[in-house]
């Protein structure tokens, strides 16, 4: 009984949970949708909302700016965080706790500080509206020497030892020996950058105007400006949108819970 | 580092095969300042050049720009603390904080109190747990921009799916993001089912380091359910409730993409939170100036509230 209960429980959850989804396709499958409510099974269901949608927007170009300026920010944030990582956990230099400090200062800066001097700052270096502007704060990760800082450490160090008697340098040392066995930590940290890029939203608000430029997330808010009750359009950029990060999520599961998990960020 | 250990390790090795390329390591252990130097510099550097230009620089200058008055445009003028002075006796900067405390307030302990369900729930014996899990969790991977606009759409006074069923069932719907009185709770309710997934995997991570033997042992003293649930859970389940509340704070006083997309701020300002005013000071009004100001008042604001959490830890936060 108690069991048929929670049973009942968790599933209206679930119902809860991922209607709004299944809501979103069925939106972008009724042409018109917007001036009724749409019903369940649509009479005539119908691409119109997609034709639309591409004609409106460049939204291929947007949804391939959207992957490739995460796939870059997340490759690049792994290299550069591991690295400063293995310098601050296996290199002996001065002042390297007070380094460590001023990164860790400004993780605790959120990008609402950021957002107006980024902005000026790139405007002094003429990049506002192009993809230099987009990828510049996410290059370097101060979470992700934290993180990996961790990581780093655990890798036993008899076994850089080793390499070191082998004649291996810190670089062959960090490549061959460090880098490999810290993988499922770098996994981790690589679905939290992917997903926070593929998320954010209000970097590439303040420095991108063209619409070849946007990111989904910002492509998506314009398209709502621009087809303010036509919700099968807005809806179809956004099952678009959903698609590709649901099945790296479903794909990632482990890794995405994990980071979280241990993280606590989003 | 390595200077010290190596002659330890080499010890404990046969001494038979001399190290290949041994021109290498003398470099290293030969004492040249420069090129070890020139190591941590290559280490560092990727990560340090664009932290310092794109971190570092912007937050300094952030209080610079924020003892001026700028619009942009012409040239910045010296005003010293003015700005802060003016926002502090200014009506608009303590309703923006209003607004956030009011969201704030509710959608923490709804997001709480969904997210410690579901992981209760899930924490059982359940077949299908890992479905469950993953339908919970998804909407915490779906975009901000996404999640607000479905469900500015769901809750659409205007065939919305939402008033549509409460008509089917004879009740009047309430006009959501479109009335004052209604915007902010359309806001947390679209932001607490994003979350409650994240909520619920932090709490769930808690349950399962709670050992069982503890159960176990108030079973055997006859205690009723909700008796092992309130005085083995909770205070086994503190940790991780005190880590939710901190980040869920730390978000909840950032708030923007939601608010943005969903109601701009709006209707008549309802909504108008501090993160959404420091967008509409520096985009909409030209006041650069007030804009860091209001960011610098944010963060001290988040600062405080976060220490004063970590400072009380101690109260109510049990670590086995």
């Amino acid at each position: 009984m108690r069991r048929a209960a929670l049973y009942a429980g968790v599933t209206v959850g679930a119902l809860v949970m991922l209607f709004p989804f299944t809501w979103t396709v069925i939106t972008s499958l009724t042409p018109g949708a917007g001036l009724g409510t749409p019903d369940l099974i649509p009479d005539e269901p119908g691409l119109d909302a997609y034709r639309t949608l591409l004609d409106a927007m460049p939204f291929w170009r947007i949804l391939a700016n959207s992957l490739w300026i995460a796939v870059a920010s997340t490759l690049l944030q792994l290299v550069t965080s591991a690295m400063a990582a293995y310098a601050f956990a296996r290199l002996d230099f001065p002042g390297r706790n007070a380094l460590f400090l001023v990164y860790l200062a400004t993780l605790m800066v959120p990008m609402q500080v950021l957002v107006v001097p980024l902005f000026i700052e790139m405007r002094e270096l003429n990049l506002v509206d192009t993809y230099a502007a987009l990828l510049a704060p996410s290059i370097a990760s101060a979470f992700g020497v934290f993180l990996l800082r961790q990581a780093v450490a655990q890798v036993p160090i008899e076994l850089d030892e080793a390499a070191t008697i082998d004649g291996a340098g810190h670089l062959r040392i960090f490549v061959s020996v460090v880098w490999p066995l810290m993988r499922p930590a770098l996994a981790t940290f690589a679905v939290l950058a992917f997903m926070s890029s593929w998320n954010s939203f209000l970097w590439p608000l303040v420095v991108i105007r063209s619409p070849e430029l946007m990111t989904l997330p910002l492509g998506l808010s314009t398209l709502h400006g621009q087809f303010t009750t036509e919700w099968d359009v807005v809806m179809a950029g956004s099952v678009i949108s959903i698609v590709p990060i649901a099945v790296l999520y479903l794909a990632a599961q482990k890794y995405v819970i994990q980071g979280v998990a241990r993280s606590g960020l989003k | 580092m390595s200077t010290s250990t190596a002659p330890r390790t080499q010890r404990q090795l046969p001494p038979s095969p001399p190290p290949k390329r041994r021109h290498r390591s003398t470099l290293r252990y030969g004492g040249n300042r420069l090129r070890r130097a020139g190591i941590v510099a290559l280490f560092l550097a990727p990560s340090l050049i664009p932290l310092t230009l794109f971190t570092l620089v912007p937050m300094v200058s952030s209080l610079w720009v924020a003892l001026h008055d700028w619009n942009l445009i012409t040239p910045m003028e010296f005003v010293g603390l003015a700005n802060f002075r003016e926002l502090l006796t200014d009506g608009d900067t303590w309703a923006a904080f209003g607004h956030t405390l009011g969201y704030i307030a509710g959608y923490l302990p709804l997001v709480y109190l969904l997210g410690l369900a579901a992981a209760l729930a899930l924490n059982t014996a359940l077949r299908g747990r890992n479905v469950f899990r993953a339908a919970y969790f998804l909407p915490v991977v779906t975009s901000w921009v996404v999640v607000a606009l479905l469900w500015r759409w769901l809750l659409s006074p205007a065939n919305g799916l939402v008033n549509h069923v409460l008509g089917l069932v004879g009740i009047d719907g309430p006009g959501w993001w479109t009335d004052p009185a209604w915007a902010m709770p359309s806001v947390i309710l679209a932001s607490a089912w994003k979350d409650l997934g994240f909520v619920m995997i932090i709490l769930l991570a808690g349950l399962q380091a709670i050992p069982g033997e503890l159960y176990d042992a108030a079973r055997v003293d006859g205690t009723s359910a909700w008796q092992r649930f309130r005085h083995v859970t909770l205070p086994l389940l503190s940790p991780s409730t005190f880590f939710v509340v901190v980040i869920s704070l730390i978000n909840g006083f950032q708030v923007f993409d939601q608010v943005y997309v969903m109601t701009g701020g709006g209707p008549a300002g309802a909504t108008e939170v501090v993160v959404q005013q420091i967008y509409d000071l520096t985009f909409r009004y030209g006041r650069a100036g007030d804009a860091s100001a209001l960011s610098w008042l944010l963060f001290a604001v988040v600062l405080v509230v976060t220490i004063v959490q970590v400072r009380g830890q101690r109260r109510w936060v049990t670590y086995a």
